[in-house]
């Protein structure tokens, strides 16, 4: 069973309108190329010119945001739900 | 296009910012995209100001209670179709950091100016574009009498 990742509406249009995606990893970096390799055009609206994650853009695997596991490094496993989740914030 | 929401949903955004006054409140809008691109309120759901630093003027949601409520939308069959909140003591119109913070292109940004304690404008505007050429588009706010 793969890991599936939420898309959230913003990114759908660039994810062939799909709301939840499986890939295959070990990985949450792993799962990211994963996605990017089946969706090339979610890579500018994920990350930045210097291929970091754009910093508007939390990445949670299950409840947990993943600046607070291992970041990419952080291993995920079949049944995992990996959430991608741009900021909402204003003034 | 608009963003079609029941009587009780808009009154209870609004009040949502009465409540708060003279901080801003924030909270997340659940329902369906339809075909043409509109949009319709079901769920009104109420988040927490985390910017405690400066709650007369910011607002932040947490990215986990995002993430709690998209996944109980997808799993209703529903999606984030946008966010409100509240401009205590200033008009109901999308302002520079509004903008800048704004990432869920598609989704509706609801603003309730709120004037000593009472709730006056809504406004809804809609995100369009992409990050480097995002701006804010004034959006009709159709109000579903029921």
């Amino acid at each position: 069973m793969p890991i599936k990742v939420l898309i959230p509406t913003p990114l759908r249009p660039y994810a062939g309108k799909q709301s939840v995606i499986g890939v295959t990893a070990k990985t949450v970096g792993e799962a990211f190329s994963d996605l990017v390799a089946l969706h090339p055009s979610l890579r500018k609206h994920l990350f930045s010119e210097d291929g970091k994650l754009r910093s508007f853009v939390n990445v949670y695997l299950n409840d947990e945001d993943i600046r607070y596991l291992n970041k990419d490094e952080t291993a995920v496993k079949e049944s995992d739900t990996i959430t991608i989740v741009p900021s909402v914030a204003g003034g | 296009m608009a963003l079609k929401i029941p009587r009780a949903l808009y009154d209870q955004l609004r009040q949502h910012g009465e409540a708060t006054y003279p901080h801003e409140c924030c909270g997340v809008l659940v329902g369906e995209f339809d075909e043409a691109g509109g949009k319709a309120v079901r769920t009104v759901v109420q988040c927490g100001n985390t910017r405690t630093d400066s709650p007369q003027n910011r607002y932040h949601i947490s990215p986990s209670e995002l993430v709690r409520i998209q996944r109980e939308a997808l799993l209703a069959g529903q999606d984030i179709v946008g966010f409100y909140h509240s401009h205590p003591d200033h008009p109901a119109r999308w302002s520079s950091t509004d903008l800048d913070e704004a990432h869920w292109y598609g989704c509706s940004y609801v603003i309730t100016s709120v004037e000593k304690g009472r709730a006056v404008l809504t406004n809804s505007f809609l995100l369009l574009e992409q990050e480097e050429s995002k701006h804010l588009k004034d959006e009709k706010l159709e109000i579903i009498e029921q």
